[in-house]
């Protein structure tokens, strides 16, 4: 029983002590803002690290999702009689949820565990160490640019998520199950608010691009050196964005779309 | 390592696309580009009940949209709700003695106001009233006329 | 051979083994040339609630190359992390070149790492940059060099360790020997005045063995260089060694010269420096008696 309480009390010291040195590691790398926009190549080699090679898997997923949505939304819709309303179904969800949400379980699982992996290996072979020995700041060097990189490129990723979705449901409404075009379009602009829906959807993921980059990072600058270590930072990596992500979009949900 | 310069217009081409998208969602997947006339002049109506007409609720004329509720307030001296509402410039036609209505869009959407042009050679203008108003329609109310006016036709 | 503990192969440190070849000097910060050029004094360093150092002095003279042994796990690595400043001792001081290492600020600490040098055991390349790029490293952070001086450098530095054709290689397409004779390069790309060197014998053949023991020699006498070298390889770093530490148990087992160490009649350094398998450190594990193990008699001991 003591036992019990004693790896409990543990168990929580650790997990505030993981807590504080990941904010230490965000203000490190928020330190070190500056010096890279002394080097934008950093950066544009990180955007296509992060952003470039994340958009095959973006934009497929986005198209399947669109037209899904498009499917499930008409047989639900036509019950009601209401199948004009399926551009509005489709827009609305995928600008308000699915394109923030999906694209930040998307880039967390390919672009943050590849994240992750490098800068543990880059951990494990000394790498950093290297690095500090030559008097440049590993953190500023490596981490912030990485760091940038999944900011920026994690609005445009939902961005083109939704739009790719919105013209799948398109084609699958329209095209396929015969909805009215101009019904389509023209209720979907009456109906889905720029400064509400749009730009809130920007907004959420703007918030996980700093979340799941930032654990993304953490879990790599703070992995065991082994191979074994690293493993399981990449596996933390995908499970915890997944987590937060989820978390922070309901609190955000309710903070933007509550009365 | 890669070629950079290959990395560096991939990377425009992925910011551009970006951007597009954003634009795309903007202007043809929401109503930025219609409500981006936030001009116009104002009119205000009376209504007893203003049921579940909303802020950003449609104004309309044959149909047409041609405004939108721009604010709603409830008058403590009449104990009515008062309805500005702001209206596309183009519009300035409409006959001081139009009719302003709630309306239901369809079985089970949104409330929105509908205008009835009347016959006058005035015309409304900025800040002018709109004198004739019809509430909007309650469920419980009609369904106590309809039961009312039942036992009415039963008693007879 | 049924001990319940193993005694400590030497309960107390010895006494040197001959007088240190430089004067003590009391001032901690003379920056006298004749002056070592790393002074540690009263190391005490803990980790993982292991004692890894208990009260260590060390001189490290200018221009020597110095050897750091001791069995595997003692710290050595350690030792270097802490001098470079990576790491915090939990007491003591340790002065390079007349400055105290953990009380310089952030800046200040890097300016004296570009005066230092450090050859990793793996190397420590950066693994998506050429061997060309890798040795530039350095050169492209802290110096603003013409980029045609820069490469006749960079091939310079390249051509002393040999391996001025590799430049064009990736760390991935080198031999481990040939990864860590890249990393020597770099590590003098910026004419350091201290290199330290991280197990560099470990797991090398004979020919590697005796590039790097060579290069380590000639470099560090051509460049007026002082060089630490930390290992256990016994006879490669007496070889080219001009002075050596023994640590062991968190403490300076033995110091001197290596034929002053070689002459130690101690009984744990011979055992150390002849690597023979029992001595001071036994060859046994603690057990139970054999007859308990083998012969079944009696409860087992705990």
């Amino acid at each position: 029983m003591i036992n019990a309480l004693a790896s409990l009390g543990r168990f929580g010291l650790s997990a505030l002590a993981n807590l504080g040195r990941a904010h230490l590691l965000l203000l490190a790398v928020l330190g070190g803002t500056a010096a890279l926009l002394a080097r934008p190549r950093l950066l544009v080699a990180q955007l296509f690290n992060v952003g470039v090679l994340s958009l095959l898997i973006i934009l497929v997923s986005g198209l399947f999702v669109g037209m899904v949505l498009a499917l499930q939304g008409y047989y639900v819709l036509s019950q009601f009689g209401a199948a004009e309303s399926l551009g509005v179904m489709v827009s609305a969800s995928l600008v308000r949820e699915l394109g923030p949400v999906v694209t930040a379980l998307l880039v967390a699982g390919r672009a943050g565990s590849a994240l992750t992996a490098e800068i543990g290996l880059m951990k494990a072979t000394e790498q950093l160490s290297g690095l500090e020995m030559m008097a440049v700041d590993p953190v500023r060097r490596i981490l912030t640019p990485r760091f940038y990189g999944g900011v920026i490129s994690m609005p445009l990723l939902a961005a083109m998520f939704s739009a790719v979705g919105v013209i799948g449901g398109y084609f699958v409404g329209v095209g396929l199950l015969g909805v009215d075009e101009g019904a389509f379009w023209s209720q979907m602009q009456a109906k889905v608010d720029f400064h509400e829906d749009i730009v809130n959807g920007v907004v959420k993921s703007m918030v996980f691009g700093v979340v799941v980059t930032w654990i993304a990072l953490f879990q790599g600058y703070d992995a065991a050196p082994t191979s074994a270590g690293v493993s399981r930072a990449t596996t933390r990596t995908v499970v915890h964005s997944a987590l937060a992500v989820l978390g922070l979009d309901f609190v955000l949900t309710a903070l933007m779309f509550g009365e | 390592m890669a070629n950079t310069r290959t990395t560096e217009i991939l990377v425009g081409a992925f910011m551009a696309a970006g951007f597009v998208a954003l634009f795309f969602l903007a202007m043809k997947v929401s109503n930025l580009s219609s409500a981006a006339n936030d001009d116009g002049y104002r009119l205000i109506a009376r209504f007893d009940n203003v049921g579940s007409l909303k802020q950003r609720a449609p104004v309309s004329i044959a149909g047409v949209r041609i405004g939108r509720v721009e604010k709603i307030r409830f008058d403590q001296n009449t104990f009515q709700a008062l309805v500005t509402m702001r209206i596309n410039p183009r519009f300035d036609h409409i006959p001081d003695d139009t009719f302003a209505n709630i309306f239901t869009a369809g079985l089970l959407g949104e409330q929105y106001i509908g205008l009835d042009p009347g016959g006058s050679l005035d015309y409304l203008v900025d800040g002018s009233q709109i004198e004739h108003t019809q509430s909007a329609l309650v469920l419980e109310q009609m369904i106590g006329q309809f039961l009312f006016s039942k036992a009415e036709e039963g008693s007879e | 051979m049924g001990q319940e503990r193993p005694q400590p192969p030497n309960p107390a440190p010895l006494a040197k083994a001959t007088e240190s070849p430089h004067a003590q000097v009391d001032d901690m910060t003379d920056r006298d040339p004749s002056a070592p050029l790393v002074k540690i004094r009263g190391l005490h360093f803990v980790r993982d609630q292991r004692l890894i150092f208990d009260g260590v002095d060390l001189d490290i003279a200018r221009g020597k190359v110095t050897a750091i042994m001791g069995p595997s796990g003692t710290g050595k690595t350690t030792l270097l992390k802490l001098i470079s400043g990576q790491l915090r001792p939990d007491a003591g001081r340790i002065v390079v070149d007349g400055e105290d290492v953990h009380r310089l600020a952030r800046h200040d600490l890097y300016r004296l790492r570009t005066r230092t040098g450090m050859l990793f055991q793996s190397g420590a390349l950066l693994t998506d940059l050429d061997v060309f790029e890798n040795v530039a490293y350095p050169l492209r952070e802290h110096a603003r060099l013409p980029e045609s001086l820069l490469r006749k450098l960079v091939l310079m530095k390249l051509e002393a360790v040999g391996l001025r054709g590799a430049a064009p290689l990736m760390p991935s397409q080198l031999s481990g020997g040939m990864a860590r004779r890249v990393a020597l390069a770099r590590a003098v790309a910026l004419d350091p005045m201290m290199i330290m060197y991280d197990e560099p014998f470990t797991g090398q053949d004979p020919i590697s063995m005796g590039v790097l023991v060579t290069l380590i020699r000639q470099l560090n006498d051509a460049s007026q260089l002082t060089s630490i070298v930390v290992s256990h390889d016994v006879r490669e770093t007496s070889s080219i060694a001009d002075y050596v530490y023994i640590i062991a148990n968190g403490q300076v087992m033995c110091q001197g010269t290596p034929a002053q160490v070689a002459a130690e009649p101690s009984q744990w350094v011979r055992q150390f420096m002849d690597g023979l398998p029992d001595g001071p450190v036994h060859f046994h594990y603690p057990a139970a008696t054999p007859e308990r193990d083998f012969l079944g008699q009696g409860p087992r001991d705990a």
